[in-house]
């Protein structure tokens, strides 16, 4: 190799050197920059998870909370309740929830940790509107096979009383169950489960 | 290395030794001292938190002292219902304007606009005063609005003032006495006083503690990039004749 | 392969916009620049860099502060605990309006050193004040922002200034303001020229700076004119292409410079109270003066300059103008200095002398305009002539006298000091 080659490898290797260590160190100066942009721990704060206190919800009622901006269901089902579930399987789009967000202990016939205590975020997969409650007595509006649940008033979408989405509706996803923990008979702390814990 | 720095800075702070005003010691608070910061932030809640707030700090922040979720809930938080709040006081600022004449400050960042050595001072220089609306005096802030919150602990003294001119010059004396004594000795105290002047530095700058670690890391960093490219400069550098 | 791609790639690029091209060559790869730059040429790429600092800083900064009289301080703080990693944004932002006058004042001192405000680079020195000028209007918009008592307080004194001016000065200070004190109305529109404005004109004015430069090429250690010698290939003797040469030293520069940053910013954010100052930790108080206003360290060779002219007709007017005087005779640099040497290396006594007077004058002024004027006590005896027997403020008034001096009489002592020969070509150890 003639002289100048060398010199020439030599540049080479010293610009790629230095660019290497010179970029990973302008990498490290970018991290504080992206990181500010996460959630800070103002937003974190006020996201942080919910307790609620079961025993203010009677069996049938459904509590409402605020979790993230997002309005939180918790629906103490009767048996009745929870027997009418497997009949209107035929008439849900999704029943076993494959195809939507919920957590593992939720990926059950009830969609629930127990399934006294159904926990859903009220917002409809459609576009977004709060759907409102229709038990199983407001057959007059619902119609005669009306069994309980959700009726979204802005395109209609009907849930079920495990969120489950009926065929025909808009909605294409079963609505999302929030991670939560079951902490005894009378508490549980929506937002936070084994997994997501600190998140 | 630090000295050094430190006495080039002090230089021009030196005149603020020749006006007048007590002389302040300086703190011995240890930043790094966990416990002695566990210890201050109990104190703080104990006898501060009722009149002075410090919005900007929230409860989950002592996570960085060393302290659980738990044991900030049980044994601190006193004025909030979820670990995430700031640190708020019990009333309403509005009324302890009323109260004292001056609404009690917000001590979130207090460490950093008077100095750890002035507080360190001003919390053990309290002294029984008949002439104020509280009873009480400081020597480092004269007519404070503030009564000696930790008496009890530190006991009631007293202060004598005595003015001497030497050449030109005016020397005031402070001559301290004891009135009745208090649940700690002086040495007690003085740790008391310096675990709550650490927790107030923390609390002033909460990533104070994460500054300086980074700092070495990126110091490290920025070395290893200047040797490549100096050794670059250097090589095309012997072009130049 | 990959190389092949990128060639293809840039030449796709080039032929339809050759301009980048033809720029970057004319700029950088063929801008040949004379050989023997020494230290005191790095400020120029370092001012360049922390200007890029404080602008990308500062843009971040903006995604949290709240330019609102009730919200601001609490925003600052908000940065420094809540937002990640938001501390260290906002020091890079404080150390960085430090750093940027540092650099500044030393690459402006490099032009008194080797004349490179002289003929035919008088525009270059211009724009260069002009950008000066505009960075203390910058740093002074962006003091105010975090609502400290020294942001409220150094702002209302400030713009008090402008009060003083006869005729139009009560009406100039409440248009400036836009309320009858520094106010929420005065900081939202700080914030917008400091965010926006300023920043814009700054850059403008950067870029007319360095278009100005390259036109008449750079001056150099020596004040020799390197294009008068060019060799067998057509360019300059003494020269060599900006890049790759000054870009890689001008990087070593830029690293060296970054850790001395960096130390500062992870040990020494507050500089003993000079980069961040104390009081400015108290939230603004509209009721309560500080005992000791001060403006922030790079300002305060003209705050002393202003403070040590005596009141006239009780009017602080001519401390005003004499500050005034004392920024813009910069200006007029070019045109003072009569020397037929550039380099203070072949000039004579004179020159030197006043130089290092200046420089001197300027510390020291600089150092008084932080303290009050009882800093160094009293005179012991009574005279006449005596309006304040405060030992810094006569001190000022003697440097301040200098500092004027070293501009006033320069046209007499550039003209009669005996210079030295300039030689032909560079003096250049390899």
């Amino acid at each position: 190799m003639s002289d100048n080659e060398k010199v020439s490898k030599t540049r080479r290797n010293l610009i790629v050197a230095t660019s290497a260590v010179g970029g990973a160190a302008g990498l490290g100066a970018v991290v504080p920059f992206a990181a500010s942009m996460w959630p800070s721990e103002r937003a974190r704060a006020a996201g942080a998870p919910v307790e609620v206190d079961l025993s203010r919800i009677a069996p049938g009622e459904l509590g409402v909370v605020e979790w993230r901006g997002k309005p939180v269901w918790i629906l103490r089902r009767t048996k009745e309740m929870l027997e009418s579930l497997k009949s209107v399987e035929a008439r849900l789009s999704d029943p076993d929830s494959k195809a939507s967000d919920q957590p593992k202990y939720a990926e059950n016939e009830y969609r629930s940790k127990n399934p006294e205590v159904l926990v859903l975020v009220g917002v409809c997969t459609h576009l977004g509107c709060s759907p409102q409650e229709k038990p199983a007595e407001a057959k007059a509006e619902m119609g005669a096979d009306w069994p309980g649940g959700f009726y979204c008033p802005c395109h209609g979408s009907k849930f079920d009383l495990a969120g489950r989405v009926f065929k025909g509706s808009p909605a294409p996803l079963n609505l999302v169950v929030p991670p939560y923990t079951v902490v005894s008979d009378s508490k549980i702390v929506v937002g936070e489960d084994e997994k997501t814990k600190g998140a | 290395m630090k000295t050094i720095l430190a006495i080039l800075l002090a230089l021009p702070l030196c005149a603020f030794a020749s006006e007048e005003g007590y002389r302040l010691d300086r703190s011995p608070h240890d930043p790094r001292d966990l416990v002695s910061l566990q210890s201050g932030a109990r104190t703080y809640m104990n006898y501060c938190l009722g009149c002075h707030g410090m919005q900007f700090m929230r409860y989950d922040s002592l996570k960085d002292i060393g302290l659980t979720e738990a044991q900030i809930k049980d044994n601190l938080m006193f004025t909030a219902e979820k670990v995430g709040e700031p640190l708020k006081i019990a009333f309403n600022p509005k009324e302890a304007k009323v109260w004292f004449g001056v609404a009690p400050p917000d001590l979130s960042v207090v460490a950093r606009s008077r100095g750890a050595d002035w507080l360190y001072t001003y919390l053990r220089t309290f002294y029984r005063d008949p002439k104020t609306v509280t009873g009480w005096n400081n020597a480092v802030f004269p007519n404070v609005a503030m009564p000696h919150v930790l008496w009890t602990l530190q006991g009631q003294r007293g202060l004598e003032l005595e003015s001497r001119k030497e050449g030109g010059h005016t020397t005031v004396e402070y001559k301290w006495s004891e009135i009745t004594k208090g649940t700690q000795t002086a040495a007690e105290y003085d740790a008391t006083v310096r675990d709550l002047v650490n927790f107030l530095v923390y609390a002033g700058e909460p990533n104070g503690i994460n500054r300086r670690p980074i700092g070495i890391f990126v110091l490290f960093a920025l070395a290893i990039v200047f040797v490549f490219a100096y050794l670059l400069k250097k090589e095309y550098w012997k072009d130049v004749k | 392969m990959v190389t092949r791609v990128l060639r293809r790639g840039w030449e796709w690029f080039d032929s339809r916009m050759p301009t980048v091209g033809a720029e970057w060559r004319k700029h950088a790869a063929e801008y040949y620049a004379p050989k023997n730059f020494n230290f005191w040429y790095y400020f120029g790429s370092l001012a360049l860099l922390v200007l890029v600092i404080q602008i990308v800083s500062g843009i971040f900064l903006t995604m949290n502060y709240k330019p609102d009289a009730n919200l601001a301080f609490g925003s600052v703080e908000y940065i420094m605990r809540d937002v990640p990693g938001g501390w260290i944004i906002r020091y890079i932002h404080s150390t960085g309006a430090s750093a940027f006058f540092i650099v500044v004042y030393l690459h402006m001192f490099r032009a008194l050193l080797y004349g490179s405000h002289k003929e035919p680079r008088e525009l270059v020195w211009v724009f260069g004040v002009l950008i000066y000028l505009t960075l203390m209007g910058e740093a002074f918009f962006g003091y105010l922002l975090p609502w400290g008592q020294m942001s409220y307080w150094g702002a209302q004194v400030i713009v008090n200034l402008f009060g003083t001016i006869p005729l139009i000065g009560p009406d100039l200070s409440l248009w400036i303001r836009g309320d009858y004190v520094v106010s929420d109305a005065t900081l939202n529109r700080f914030f917008a020229l400091h965010v926006i404005a300023f920043p814009l004109v700054l850059l403008g004015l950067v870029v007319t700076h360095l278009l100005a430069l390259h036109d008449v090429g750079s001056n150099n250690p020596d004040g020799v004119d390197i294009k008068k010698v060019k060799g067998p290939d057509g360019h300059y003797l003494d020269g060599i292409p900006f890049h790759p040469y000054y870009t890689v030293k001008d990087l070593v520069g830029a690293v060296v410079f970054l850790a001395i940053f960096c130390f500062v910013l992870f040990f020494l954010p507050e500089m003993g109270g000079y980069f961040l100052e104390a009081n400015n930790f108290i939230p603004a108080d509209p009721l309560k003066t500080p005992q000791h206003i001060a403006p922030v360290w790079y300002f305060t060779p003209y705050y002393s300059i202003l403070r040590a002219v005596p009141p006239l007709f009780h009017s602080q007017f001519p401390g005003v103008m004499a500050m005034g005087v004392a920024t813009l005779i910069l200006f007029f640099l070019p045109w003072l200095d009569r020397s037929p040497v550039k380099s203070v290396r072949y000039r004579g006594t004179l020159y030197k002398s006043w130089l290092a007077a200046f420089v001197i004058v300027f510390f020291i002024l600089g150092y008084l305009g932080t303290e009050p004027t009882t800093v160094w006590g009293q005179f012991g005896f009574d005279a006449f002539f005596l309006d304040t027997k405060d030992v810094a403020t006569w001190v000022a008034r003697l440097c301040s006298i200098i500092y004027f001096l070293f501009f006033f009489l320069m046209p007499w002592y550039t003209a009669r000091d005996k210079v030295l020969p300039v030689p032909e070509r560079v003096v250049y150890h390899h």
